[in-house]
């Protein structure tokens, strides 16, 4: 099982490589790609220190270029597939068809992923991108328990990339517009979701309110430590209730289930967060290395310690996290 | 002289009792739409209607002169889920709405021509270019794309593919693992005791000071406000568009489908709009035709 941690600048890319990442993902400095955040990500500069860093440690490293591109905007993503495969990287991870169809026929022996932007969940939508782009491996979107993974990988022409551990996406990715219903600007069109330029945070008698474009997402009671306004991730009301009615702040964490990830087929676990700083980058992956290189060695031995558990919580959304999907009583 | 555009009624996105679906699609006959998707599109477990019903509703739809799609479902997850597309996939008697790629594999590698649904992401010409050499026949613009882009891409769109917009409806916005009608009830999907048969306008969400925001139906998350195109009927004619989607509401289709049939007819608008607005259950938006947020409201002008 390949371990792909995240890099949103050069800092998290060596912290990424120092702690055991085998592969190292990064998007460039636009909106081709789904962390499109202000101060984030590389130029063209930064990028080839990227990757003469990875391989330098004998590492790889893999370009994200994961939204949609309009009419309008279709040769600057086609840009970055060339900037990205001059410099020689070693996957790219593609959304659009457009993208991919231009990719698989320019640089024909550049290995191409699946993005979990292309939202794509069973061995027939695989076989689409297969088929007409050939692709070398997918990530699944995070909607499908571990027995529906397994059962994809069984009939997928390729191999399988899973998310092990980050924030999390409770929608499948892809067909999630919730974030421009509100602002505009989804992962989609814009790569970003529930965007900062339309956060506003506000103090109010009794607490904090924190509001997308205006729309309450939550409201925080005085002592409460607030949350970022990310949408599916508030409190409203639905009937009598005021609750998280679509998720609660929580982080994935699979560190409970590897061994049935490895048992089932996964190729490699793909860790989210090019947001986050390197201090996040190192130290989740390095207990990912950890737990990965147990499990490999001894997989009936295999537990997840409370170390890497109180490790991982304290990097965790609301300080808590879940298996999402993977377990069935979730859903 | 522009062709007029067609109607077509979308697949109903609610769990309807069997007997609200039969009368719904026996007035949906004699409505002035042309086109219309049948079957459901989100949740494998709701089985009221089965496949056989939807193709018998379907023959006898045609027979009345209606052209009838059946529409595949959107997020698949289960192997059965599968099995069940690869049916559906396989029926000889009508062409079949992809609303996900799987479906467009099944369909293309079997050389039949298909229809894509607004959850397949066509976002720019390479994209229509290529579903059209697998067979694609319609495509219905993705519900978060604007006027601009539309242009774009009807300006190069290829031979042979006709462009469907989502005209009225509470958008489809999201689609997940989890059904939050049986969350809201405390009760697990595995357990959902079909409860959003209860809701058959999806169950209101709203903001802690009571904005209406969102709807919950089942797995998927929707606008509480309705899409609605009415004021850009004579852009979108304009503009080339073959089909204006009228996405099925509990109550008011037939009168919405004839609003929209009165516009495309060249009608006043301004009427129209004032009149389609009481129909909604809680209001208008259209902020994505116009590049905004989705949930803004670009008001038509009543002078």
């Amino acid at each position: 099982m390949e371990l792909v941690c995240p890099a949103g600048n050069l800092p998290s890319l060596k912290a990424a490589v120092d702690n055991g990442a085998d592969a190292v993902y990064v998007g460039f400095k636009d909106d081709t790609n789904a962390r499109h955040f202000a101060g984030l990500n590389f130029t063209e500069r930064t990028f080839e220190k990227a990757v003469r860093y990875a391989h330098d440690k004998g590492r790889k490293i893999f370009v994200a270029i994961n939204t949609f591109p309009q009419p309008s905007g279709l040769d600057r993503w086609q840009a970055a597939v060339d900037q990205a495969a001059n410099y020689g990287v070693d996957a790219l991870i593609l959304a659009d068809m457009g993208v991919l169809d231009y990719a698989s026929e320019r640089w024909p022996d550049l290995r191409l992923h699946l993005s979990v932007q292309a939202s794509v969940t069973s061995s027939e939508g695989i076989a689409f991108y297969q088929q007409n782009f050939g692709i070398r491996r997918v990530v699944l979107p995070r909607v499908l328990s571990v027995n529906q993974v397994a059962q994809v990988i069984t009939d997928s022409p390729v191999p399988i990339e899973v998310f092990g551990f980050g924030s999390l996406c409770v929608m499948v990715e892809g067909r999630c517009l919730l974030s421009s219903y509100a602002t505009g600007r989804s992962p989609n069109t814009y790569g970003a979701c529930s965007p900062a330029s339309h956060v506003r945070w506000e103090e109010t008698p009794d607490g904090t309110d924190t509001r997308l474009n205006g729309v309450l997402i939550d409201h925080y009671g005085e002592g409460e430590k607030a949350g970022y306004p990310t949408l599916c991730k508030g409190r409203f009301q639905v009937g009598e209730h005021t609750f998280y009615a679509l998720e609660e702040p929580t982080s994935l964490n699979t560190l409970s289930i590897l061994p049935k990830l490895r048992e089932i087929g996964v190729a490699a676990i793909k860790v989210e967060g090019r947001q986050r700083s390197p201090a996040y980058v190192a130290r989740v992956t390095s207990v990912m290395r950890a737990a990965i290189d147990h499990c490999l060695a001894d997989p009936q031995a295999y537990q997840a310690k409370e170390q890497w558990m109180r490790k991982l919580a304290g990097v965790s959304e609301g300080s808590t996290t879940t298996l999402g999907a993977y377990h069935r009583p979730w859903q | 002289m522009m062709k007029t555009m067609r109607l077509s009624i979308g697949p109903i996105q609610y769990f309807w009792e069997r007997q609200r679906v039969l009368n719904f699609y026996q007035q949906a006959a004699d409505s002035a739409a042309e086109i219309i998707y049948l079957g459901e599109v989100i949740c494998s477990k709701r089985r009221l209607v089965k496949l056989d019903d939807w193709l018998a509703i379907g023959k006898e739809l045609r027979q009345g002169g209606k052209e009838v799609i059946l529409s595949s479902l959107t997020l698949l997850e289960a192997a059965s889920e599968l099995g069940a597309l690869k049916k559906l996939c396989s029926n000889e008697s009508f062409m079949v709405e992809a609303n996900d790629v799987a479906a467009i594999q099944l369909l293309s590698t079997a050389g039949k021509d298909f229809v894509t649904g607004p959850s397949v992401n066509i976002y720019n010409n390479r994209s229509l270019q290529l579903l059209a050499r697998k067979g694609l026949k319609r495509w219905v613009l993705p519900v978060e794309l604007g006027l601009d882009t539309l242009k774009d891409l009807q300006a190069q769109r290829p031979d042979g593919v006709e462009t469907e917009v989502f005209a009225l409806g509470r958008l489809p916005l999201a689609y997940s693992a989890r059904c939050y009608t049986a969350r809201s009830h405390n009760l697990p999907k595995d357990d959902c005791q079909f409860k959003c048969i209860d809701y058959p306008d999806g169950r209101l969400l709203a903001t802690q000071e009571g904005q209406e925001f969102l709807v919950l139906n089942g797995i998927q998350t929707q606008s509480a406000l309705t899409h609605q195109a009415l004021e850009q009927v004579p852009e979108l004619e304009a503009l080339g568009v073959d089909v204006l989607r009228i996405s099925p509401q509990l109550q008011g289709t037939p009168q919405i489908i004839e609003i929209f049939d009165a516009a495309r007819k060249g009608a006043d608008l301004a009427p129209l709009g004032k009149e389609l607005l009481s129909l909604l259950p809680l209001g208008a938006c259209n902020g994505y035709l116009v590049n905004q947020a989705g949930m803004d409201y670009d008001a038509f002008e009543v002078a």
